[in-house]
């Protein structure tokens, strides 16, 4: 493979059989994205950490592996850590000053299991602050740039491990998603980004936002590279008490190019006001050309109470938030602010260490939680969780998948809707309901509207994701979106 | 819903998070209207559903309580801000009369 000068833009499936074949070497594959990676890092800041040698050796371990004969699929594959995961020895900001200079003792699961499969890490990405935002903007250390148009967001809060994918800088990434932190950026990027059912793929390790909505999953060029690192990283772990002791299939197994005999549903509240029209068009083009897959189609689905998701997630959300932030006391780790006395120190450790957007959440999810109010809000959000939750139930019984738009919107403007948080919060209006409902979602490229890229979103029921998987190849195959890459 | 600045203070230190003045007015009006959204909630009829506060049925998780290897005090205490003779160190809670 000498003399190609876009290893860069290889997929895992691509890269693994060249590694298999001897036509290319980790070391050789890790410094065209290192190469790449300093190309074009000054426009698109994917990264918070770069991690030049240890990703170096590693692909000089992952080539004296292959050359055994005891390769995985990810081995010697450079990737992308969202930087909420614990990396031993590697500093894990969570885009904080509170944990600007946190060097964990421990690897998170994801990250073990990786280390295991052979990974090449070149690095840690660039997230909105505790994963709490919509575009990137809400990272302490800097913005990252959306690679189709370097003046546009890249989508969040996994904006780094999105941007990283579509700009070639890693070849996968792994991201996490509460709200929509891995589809809605997959969606502005043009990539798949896939949110494993609740319980699938152990949290130990990662950093806490709200737990019982957080979930980590593959960001990746193709539906066959999704399923690859989804094989690696699924399965029960002892150390997540919310992890699923559950058998794990092989992924890859679902990648069938047809979809006769499957039935799908298109929910008519996704379409929602606000909803820009080139990206309309482009998801009804892409439910027609599912139907010519051999897949049957309902458009009338009905999924009443969605209109109500936003505002329990709004309050969920913050208030696990806020009891999982109560740990920054700047004793333990973290930023620590001397002070007067031991509330004074407290105090001015998280007014200083906490950014805007993570200060109003903990201040939102404190009034939702407080003495007065817990039943009207934190309660009432919990029983409409319910109700969003059956109302999947009853869809799931009836269709084997539902097609929705994964953001209402193309990538905004750098700067369009910092100013006011409810505006914000409305871009991921397709994607949180999912997280309500613990069930599986995945965004796939699906056409680009002025050039901007749009995702379509593909759900299922709990533990369906080999469903999802197959539903994103075959259209996949039948399209060329996700061969398109950005000009940089 | 409409908070005043008395309400957010009194919140900022349930939480124990400084906030400037500017912060406090800022999140005043932000979290008003971001309440006021949320009052679409009290038209839902949630009459004998009850709660779901985690997507998968949770009972107590325990696991065998097995002797393994810990991690060395030195790496625990690799981040404290502030430590003495192998302990964190922490202020006074009870301040002298």
């Amino acid at each position: 493979m000498k003399g190609n000068d876009k290893l860069y833009d290889l997929t895992i499936n691509q890269a693994h059989k060249l590694l298999n074949n001897r036509e290319l070497s980790s070391v050789e594959l890790t410094k065209a994205v290192l190469e790449r990676i300093s190309q074009v890092e000054d426009k698109v800041h994917s990264f918070v950490t770069v991690t030049n040698d240890p990703a170096l050796q590693q692909a000089q371990e992952a080539d004296a592996r292959i050359k055994k004969g005891d390769a995985s699929p990810l081995t010697g594959i450079p990737a992308l850590i969202k930087d909420n995961m614990c990396t031993r020895g590697i500093r894990t900001t969570c885009s904080s000053h509170m944990l600007e200079n946190f060097v964990p003792p421990y690897n998170a699961t994801v990250v073990e299991r990786l280390n295991q499969a052979g990974m090449v890490m070149v690095g840690k990405g660039n997230m909105d602050e505790f994963a709490m935002g919509s575009s990137n903007e809400h990272s302490a250390f800097h913005a990252t740039c959306n690679p189709w148009d370097l003046e546009r967001v890249p989508g969040g809060s996994s904006g780094g491990p999105a941007a990283s994918v579509a700009a070639s800088e890693a070849i996968y990434s792994l991201g996490s998603d509460t709200g929509g932190s891995i589809r809605q950026p997959a969606s502005f990027c043009s990539i798949i980004g896939m949110k494993p059912t609740y319980g699938r793929v152990s949290r130990f390790g990662l950093v806490a936002f709200a737990s019982s909505l957080d979930q980590i999953g593959p960001m990746t060029k193709d539906v066959t590279d999704a399923a690859l690192v989804l094989n690696a990283i699924a399965g029960y772990d002892a150390k997540d008490s919310t992890s699923v002791d559950r058998p794990v299939p092989d992924y890859t197994k679902s990648l069938i190019p047809d979809l006769k005999g499957i039935k799908l549903g298109v929910p008519k509240e996704y379409f929602v006001a606000g909803m820009e029209e080139g990206v309309r068009k482009i998801i009804d083009a892409a439910i027609t050309r599912l139907e010519q897959l051999g897949a049957s189609v309902d458009r009338e689905v009905s999924l009443p109470s969605t209109k109500y998701a936003l505002a329990a997630y709004y309050i969920i959300a913050p208030s696990e938030a806020m009891a999982n932030l109560a740990r920054y006391d700047g004793v333990k780790y973290g930023y620590s602010y001397e002070g007067d006395s031991m509330w004074d120190a407290m105090e001015q450790t998280r007014g200083h260490g906490f950014g805007p957007e993570v200060k109003r959440r903990i201040i939102l999810g404190t009034y939702a939680l407080s003495a007065g109010y817990y039943d009207a809000y934190y309660v009432k959000a919990q029983k409409v969780r319910t109700l969003i939750r059956r109302e999947f139930d009853e869809a799931f019984k009836r269709y084997d998948a539902l097609i929705t738009p994964t953001s209402p919107t193309v990538p905004f403007k750098i700067g369009e809707k910092t100013g006011d948080p409810l505006k914000m919060y409305l871009s991921d209006i397709c994607t949180l309901p999912i997280n309500i409902a613990g069930i599986p979602g995945l965004s796939i490229p699906a056409g680009f509207s002025d050039g901007l890229p749009v995702g379509m979103q593909i759900l299922g029921k709990p533990f369906a994701e080999e469903m999802l998987l197959r539903v994103a190849y075959a259209y996949e195959q039948a399209t060329e979106w996700h061969k398109q890459r950005p000009n940089l | 819903m409409k908070l005043s600045r008395e309400d957010v203070l009194h919140i900022s230190a349930l939480c124990r998070m400084n906030l400037t003045d500017e912060e406090v007015e800022r999140f005043r009006n932000q979290l008003s209207n971001i309440l006021d959204n949320f009052e679409i909630l009290q038209q839902v009829d949630t009459t004998d559903i009850p709660p779901t506060a985690y997507p998968i049925p949770l009972s107590n998780v325990t696991r065998d309580d097995e002797v393994a290897p810990s991690y060395p005090q030195s790496d625990i205490l690799a981040n404290a801000p502030r430590q003495e003779d192998g302990q964190f160190r922490v202020r006074a809670v009870l301040e002298q009369p």
